[in-house]
């Protein structure tokens, strides 16, 4: 596979199917693993890391599961390619900014990602369409129980997986779930809610992880311990609060419909001839916009678009994916032009 | 509007604060509200809210941990501190003392509940471990090694309680 093949699908997280796809977009479950007697990542020598990278890639090539798993190395990528797979939410940021010894392996569908020496030497991701939490651990223990027979991992007894970073100790898991809670925000219940999940031990991100604020009304949210309760629980516990989060969005839709169905159709209709029509447009306002389309077709305003074209939309419109269709360097000031055009054509179809 | 705090000049900041599930509206002049961000860096101002968690130790603990290094990568305490990454797996074991009231801090829990690299998918405390516990607990109180005694404690709190959960 190369990297450019990718354009030519959607990405797993972005099909909007899957159980509550109207509210959540995806679901993602990351393992941190670290081989046993090498420095970590930001401690080790050049040569050690190169080291941890063969042997990894070397496992990798042993594990049925992983067979249709392409290994990029990110010294042979440039910067756009770079940033294309953050968009994609395929790789972190802080992936993204030292290139040695670092890796990343991607499957065909994108369901599977593995990070190799980013903060831990192994950082495993598999993300399911939809509220799916459940499927997505099922898929990635089965993964790292057959990476641990091939590798010698960094573990004890008393604290279980070790990694860089002591919030990860234990199990080394992050569950994640992506929604999109329009009208939460516009109901101004959110701060009511986010707070509540932060006393929860949750945290919650904007879109593109650590550090981000939300925008487009995209909040991720996830676990803050790892140590002291199973994997099993820790996914239980996720998936009662973020039932609850749904349900919370239902209501909040029910009321803005019984109380400002106009107001709501006026900002769902001026988005979508916005979008339509513009012929320069920010990824920011693209976002914003776009979510309020997003809305529109839950609610049945919206009828001719369907929610796997406006989902693509999110991302085909992000900075490095317009530059990857047009396969060239484009100022901002051109790509606001150019993401004007591709809305329109996408959705004028 | 004028500034809720002096009553004298207009607001030009707007302020959400969330006390207890309580949401307060602000509406700030210029200078109340650097005045009010101010107390609010000294109280949550941690640029790296793990390292702040490490300097919550007592700085007698700091000085003789900072010395302390890992004999495996060389990493020190103190470089720990400094980066909030630790530099091997090793460094648990070096470290361990400082380690583990730190772990109980983040996660409310400093044992390993959870899927082991072997494939089993609990790890049930093995059956003479309590034993074992007490007996390090006993030395570690006549050492007078007392954070070590607490983390020991709560570890056979931890068997003991999943026991009777039928874990």
């Amino acid at each position: 596979m190369e990297l450019s093949d990718l354009l030519q699908h959607t990405s797993e997280w972005l099909k909007g199917t899957g159980p509550n796809s109207d509210i959540v977009i995806s679901s993602r479950v990351r393992l941190a693993r670290n081989l046993d007697k090498y420095p970590f990542p930001h401690w080790a020598a050049k040569e050690q890391g190169e080291e941890i990278l063969a042997k990894i890639d070397e496992a990798k090539g042993k594990i049925d599961f992983l067979k249709n798993t392409t290994t990029f190395k990110l010294a042979k990528m440039d910067n756009l390619d770079k940033q294309f797979l953050v968009e994609r939410h395929l790789m972190s940021h802080e992936h993204a900014q030292k290139k040695d010894s670092k890796a990343i392996m991607i499957d065909d569908e994108e369901i599977i990602a593995i990070m190799v020496n980013e903060e831990d030497h192994l950082r495993i991701q598999v993300m399911q369409s939809g509220f799916n939490l459940f499927e997505a651990w099922d898929i990635i223990n089965r993964i790292d129980d057959r990476l641990s027979k091939e590798l010698n991992v960094a573990f004890s007894r008393e604290w279980g997986y070790l990694t860089a970073c002591p919030t990860n100790t234990g199990t080394g898991m992050r569950g994640s779930v992506m929604l999109h809670l329009p009208a939460l925000v516009m109901t101004r219940q959110i701060n009511r809610v986010l707070a509540a999940i932060s006393k929860l031990s949750f945290t919650t991100r904007g879109l593109y992880g650590e550090g981000t604020q939300a925008t487009g009304n995209f909040f991720q949210i996830s676990n803050q311990v790892s140590l002291g309760h199973s994997e099993e629980e820790i996914i239980e516990n996720i998936n009662g609060l973020i039932k609850q989060i749904i349900e919370q969005e239902n209501q909040a839709r029910e009321v803005l419909l019984g109380q400002s169905k106009a107001l709501l159709e006026d900002r769902i209709s001026r988005s979508f001839g916005i979008l339509k029509n513009a012929y320069i447009i920010s990824s920011q306002e693209t976002i914003e916009l776009l979510s309020m389309i997003r809305l529109g077709s839950d609610l049945g305003m919206i009828k001719d678009v369907d929610r796997s074209r406006i989902n693509e939309l999110f991302i085909i419109t992000q900075p490095a994916h317009l530059q990857k269709l047009e396969n060239k360097k484009i100022t901002s000031q051109d790509r606001d032009m150019k993401r004007a055009e591709l809305v329109r054509s996408k959705l004028n179809q | 509007m004028v500034c809720d705090i002096c009553g004298k000049n207009p607001a030009t900041v707007h302020l959400t604060e969330i006390i207890d599930d309580q949401m307060n509206e602000l509406h700030l002049c210029e200078e109340c509200a650097r005045q009010k961000s101010a107390q609010m860096e000294s109280q949550f101002g941690l640029s790296d809210l793990l390292a702040g968690m490490v300097d919550f130790e007592k700085p007698s603990i700091d000085k003789e941990a900072d010395t302390l290094a890992c004999p495996s990568c060389k990493l020190t305490y103190a470089d720990f501190k400094k980066i909030g990454r630790l530099g091997c797996g090793e460094c648990y074991t070096a470290f361990r003392k400082y380690l583990a009231p730190l772990l109980k801090r983040i996660h409310g829990s400093s044992m390993h509940v959870g899927k082991n690299p072997q494939g089993g998918t609990k790890l049930a405390p093995k059956p003479d471990s309590l034993g074992d516990l007490r007996g390090q607990l006993q030395k570690a109180i006549e050492a007078e090694a007392f954070e070590e005694a607490a983390h020991l404690r709560d570890q056979i709190k931890e068997i003991e309680r999943r026991g009777q959960d039928g874990a």
